[in-house]
This record gives structure tokens, C-alpha cells and sequence, in this order.
């Protein structure tokens, strides 16, 4: 359950928790954008290691690592399916290029997990939901989304007491080979999915009791302002942007790669 | 026999939940574990079946520390039965839901029917073998839940929150059942926080507060107190509370049964008619 707490908002006062959420996804897509653009080790190294002191800043260090390693084993995952594939079509033999490659694509799973886990993690759903209210979105629509970001610990939480209440009936998750071990899951994702199909059920019983949707235009106790700070983080994100795409385009990446290897 | 030394554990987010519990259950005893919410009596518990292992001290099952088995190795010991039944429920018929654990212990197939065929008697649940369990009642839906433990005669059988969302003929039902295990030999541990229940199960309990244990003896010793039962934000049961009232009327207040409160009242009043 580790990546989920590292989605987690925490409720902290920081310089990157102050930030308008609208600058926050601006900078996050930035990452993620650039991430995408890029094969190379170089630019993903330098994505990851610019994180940093983001994280630092939002004093969210501890989950950040946490979600990391949650999707370690997706990126492990990530790495060898490269690494078989490369290898194949490279006519069955290893190369330092297929490597240098299946490292990247793992490593740029990890840059784009990281900085949407800071988003998460220095962004609560309110603000989330009240960014998505002034972009214009239907009220609908901005209030299914922050539900389902808020309700992703619970759903989390309430998955660990399956596990638990399964496993004290004897089931052993992580016995027998790899299908086995996915059929084991099962009783486990079965109990969850109902319990949240019911749960929605209850409630848009409970909401509509309380007159949710009767009036049509709807009145913010909040509204979200950009301070200058925000303007300058935003300038920088899109300048940096601009400066990646110039990069892709116009200059020839300086090559980083593992030693050339043939068996 | 379980015995727990000493035992403390903390949860990730830093919760210490228990703080050096000490507890001793000989075999064929029926306790009540009870506390208010968040007291720590679900995660005692836990540390019975192994879900949890204590972040200091240690918990022996039958002799044998619970670090050293496997969940499933300790279950087969200890049934728990959680609180909620949606948590535990997703086959498509009441059988195999019962089936579910025997084959996960490793049964032969004509042992899984026998023992299913027994559960479902006992349960009374018969009717509902080829029902989803999703389609049950809440109340019939713990019931699959109870069979599917009792199934592979577990030695110690804990019911977490057996009463919550039960009704009144259901919880006598249930009453009557826990004494049907009791009487089997079976060591039952009930936790809950429904004080009226325990005045008729009479178990011995223990009481949990803020992870330590704050009181331990017979139903009438301790939930007669109203000091022990105060710290552990619990209520008197009725009639203690009423025994409490009528306190100028030379009655004793460590009443709690129907049964002893009706002969002293009565007394009373012949007393004063003569």
C-alpha cells in the first residue's frame, strides 16, 4: 500500500503547499511532458535529481520515497519487459544500447510517479476541486473527481482489512507460482470492488438527501488567487518547457550509456 | 493456551495501540474483550492469529511464539471472525464461500463437504446453500461469515463485534450459540463494547483502556464497578445503574443479573408489606 501513501495529501504549511494548485499541475505536466519527450539518461537523470529539492521544500520527503518505492516494482517490471524485447529485436543478443534504453524507460516511470506523487502529496482534494470549478468544468464533474482522490486512502485502508480477514481464513497470497499468485487476489479485489459500488451507492443517497445539484449556480466559500510567486513558478515551468523542446529538437544529446557489451 | 507477555505495538502512522499488555487464556475459557472504540482490542486480537506481531514483547499460542508461525499455520489454531462480513464475502454461493478456507488449509474434497454439510446445519443456513451470500441479509451474512471459520474447527474461536447491526432475537441466537461452543471445549473470545450483551454471556472480561488492560475478573466484579468501568468509557448495565440509584434503599450494588435483581426486589417489598 506504500504508493498510496505517497499519493496521500499531508496537510503541512509549505512554500510548495502554498502554491496554487494551478501551478502545481502546470509544473508536474511540465515534468511529466519532458519525461516523455526524452529516451535519453541524461535529461531523466537531471528530471529526477531537479525533484529533489521540491520535495525537500514541501517537507514531504518520507512519502515521496515511499511512493518510489511502491513503484519500483512496476519499473523493475518496465525494465525487464524492455530489456527482453530490445534484446529480441536486437537479433538475441545484449547490447549496452538495449541497457542504456530499458534503463531510461524505467527510469522515466519513476520521474513521472515522482512528481505527480509531490503534486498529490502538497495538494488537497479542496483545492484540487476548486481549481477544476474555476477552469469552467461542470460541478458534476469537479466533484466525482475530488471524491475519488479523497476516497483512495480509504479504499486503501479498507483493502488492508480484506487482506487481513482473508488471510485469517487461511489464504496465502503469496504462495504458488505467478498465476496462482494472481488468482489469490481474487477474494481480495472482489470484497473491495463491491463494498465501493456500494458505497457510491450510499452515498449519492446520502448527498442527494442534502440537496445536492437543486440549485445550479453554486457559490465558493473560497476562491483561488495567483500570487506572484505563482506566476514566477509558472514562467519557469513553461520557459523550461520551451528550453526541453528546443533541446529535443535543435541539439544533439551529449550520450551517457552503458558500456557497449556483446555475450 | 495463549499467553501474551508484556506485549506493545505500535502501527506505522506512530499509534502506540498497545502498551505493555500482559494476559493469560487457558483453554475452554470464554472472555469478553472490552474497551471503547480505538481502545486496542482489535489489534490484541490480531496479535493472536498473527495478523500482527508485537513491535516488543511476545504472544504464545499453545506454547509456540507467534513470531514463528505463519498467519495460516496460527489460524488453523485460532479462527477470527471479523466485524464486517462485506470484507471477507465474494463467492458466488454460500458453500464455497464455506469451502473457500477449507481448501485454503489444504482439505481433501470429501472432508471439505462433510465439514461444509456440517457448518451449514449448524448455522442454519441450509436453505441458502446455493445463494450468493451477497444476496443475504446483514445478519445472515455474518452467519456465512461464522460458518466459514467454525468450519475447520479452529481450537479458539474470537468474534469481533459479533452484535453490531444484530438484533435482539439475533443476538439471543447468538448467545445461545457461543455457549454451544463453550461447551464443545472451545475457547471463545468475544471483543465488543455492548455491555448489555456480556451481563448475559457472563464471560470472564477484560477490560482495555488506551492500550493497557484496566480491569480483569468476573463479569459481575468488574462491570459492577464503576470506577474501572468509567475509565474504559463504558456504562454500568442497567440494572447496576439502577442498583446504584436505589443504593439508600440498603440494597447491594453489585447487581447486574435479572434474575439476582428480581429476588432482592422482591425481598424488599415483602420486607416492607410486612
Amino acid at each position: 500500500m506504500s504508493v498510496f501513501e505517497g499519493l496521500r495529501f499531508k496537510r503541512i504549511s509549505s512554500p510548495i503547499h502554498r502554491l496554487d494548485p494551478r501551478t502545481k499541475f502546470v509544473l508536474s505536466s511540465v515534468i511529466f511532458g519532458l519525461a516523455i519527450m526524452f529516451t535519453e539518461l541524461l535529461p531523466l537523470l537531471l528530471l529526477f535529481f531537479f525533484q529533489i529539492p521540491l520535495v525537500s521544500l514541501a517537507g514531504v520527503k518520507k512519502e515521496w520515497f515511499r511512493s518510489l518505492k511502491g513503484g519500483l516494482l512496476l519499473a523493475l517490471m518496465i525494465f525487464i519487459t524492455n530489456f527482453i524485447v530490445g534484446s529480441i529485436s536486437a537479433g538475441w543478443s545484449l547490447t549496452g544500447d538495449v541497457l542504456t534504453y530499458s534503463t531510461a524507460m524505467a527510469l522515466r516511470f519513476l520521474v513521472i510517479t515522482a512528481s505527480f506523487s509531490i503534486f498529490f502529496l502538497a495538494t488537497s482534494p479542496d483545492d484540487l476541486g476548486l481549481a477544476l470549478e474555476q477552469a469552467h468544468l461542470p460541478y458534476e464533474f469537479c466533484f466525482a473527481f475530488t471524491t475519488a482522490v479523497r476516497f483512495v486512502p480509504v479504499l486503501a485502508y479498507e483493502a488492508q482489512t480484506i487482506v487481513d480477514a482473508q488471510k485469517a481464513r487461511g489464504l496465502e497470497l503469496e504462495k504458488g507460482n505467478f498465476l496462482k499468485r494472481v488468482k489469490n487476489y481474487i477474494p481480495i479485489l472482489i470484497p473491495l470492488i463491491v463494498g465501493a459500488i456500494r458505497r457510491s451507492m450510499e452515498m449519492a443517497e446520502a448527498m442527494e438527501s442534502r440537496a445536492f445539484g437543486a440549485e445550479k449556480k453554486r457559490t465558493n466559500l473560497f476562491i483561488l488567487k495567483m500570487r506572484p510567486v505563482d506566476h514566477l513558478v509558472l514562467s519557469f515551468s513553461l520557459m523550461t518547457l520551451a528550453f526541453g523542446v528546443f533541446i529535443r529538437l535543435f541539439v544533439p544529446m551529449p550520450i551517457l550509456k552503458f558500456p557497449q557489451l556483446r555475450f | 493456551m495463549i499467553r501474551a507477555i508484556d506485549i506493545h505495538f505500535s502501527y506505522p502512522s506512530g499509534v502506540e495501540a498497545l502498551q505493555g499488555v500482559s494476559i493469560k487464556i487457558r483453554d475452554g475459557e470464554f472472555v469478553a474483550l472490552m474497551g471503547e472504540n480505538g481502545a486496542g482490542k482489535t489489534t490484541l486480537v490480531k496479535h493472536f492469529n498473527g495478523l500482527l506481531k508485537p513491535t516488543r514483547g511476545e504472544v504464545f499460542v499453545d506454547g509456540r511464539n507467534t513470531k514463528e508461525l505463519s498467519v495460516a499455520e496460527l489460524s488453523r489454531k485460532v479462527g477470527l471472525v471479523f466485524q464486517n462480513p462485506d470484507h471477507q464475502l465474494f463467492c458466488e454461493s454460500v458453500e464455497n464461500e464455506i469451502a473457500f478456507s477449507l481448501r485454503n488449509f489444504g482439505f481433501d474434497e470429501a472432508t471439505v463437504s462433510k465439514r461444509v454439510k456440517w457448518a451449514l446445519n449448524f448455522l442454519d443456513l441450509v436453505r441458502y446453500r446455493k445463494t450468493s451470500p451477497f444476496m443475504l441479509s446483514g445478519g445472515e451474512r455474518k452467519r456465512v461469515v461464522l460458518a466459514s471459520v467454525l468450519a475447520w474447527d479452529p481450537k479458539i474461536v474470537i468474534l469481533d463485534e459479533p452484535t453490531i447491526g444484530q438484533d435482539y432475537h439475533q443476538k439471543e441466537k447468538l448467545l445461545h450459540f457461543i455457549r454451544q461452543l463453550n461447551a464443545q471445549d472451545k475457547t471463545v473470545i468475544i471483543v465488543t463494547h455492548d455491555v448489555e450483551f456480556v451481563v448475559d454471556c457472563n464471560p470472564r472480561v477484560v477490560l482495555i483502556s488506551r492500550g493497557q488492560i484496566v480491569g480483569d475478573s468476573t463479569a459481575k466484579e468488574v462491570l459492577t464497578d464503576r470506577v474501572v468501568v468509567e475509565k474504559a468509557s463504558l456504562v454500568l448495565p442497567q440494572i447496576t445503574k439502577l442498583f446504584y440509584q436505589l443504593r439508600g434503599l440498603g440494597l447491594p450494588r453489585n447487581v447486574m443479573d435479572v434474575d439476582e435483581a428480581e429476588r432482592l426486589l422482591a425481598g424488599l417489598v415483602r420486607r416492607s408489606g410486612a
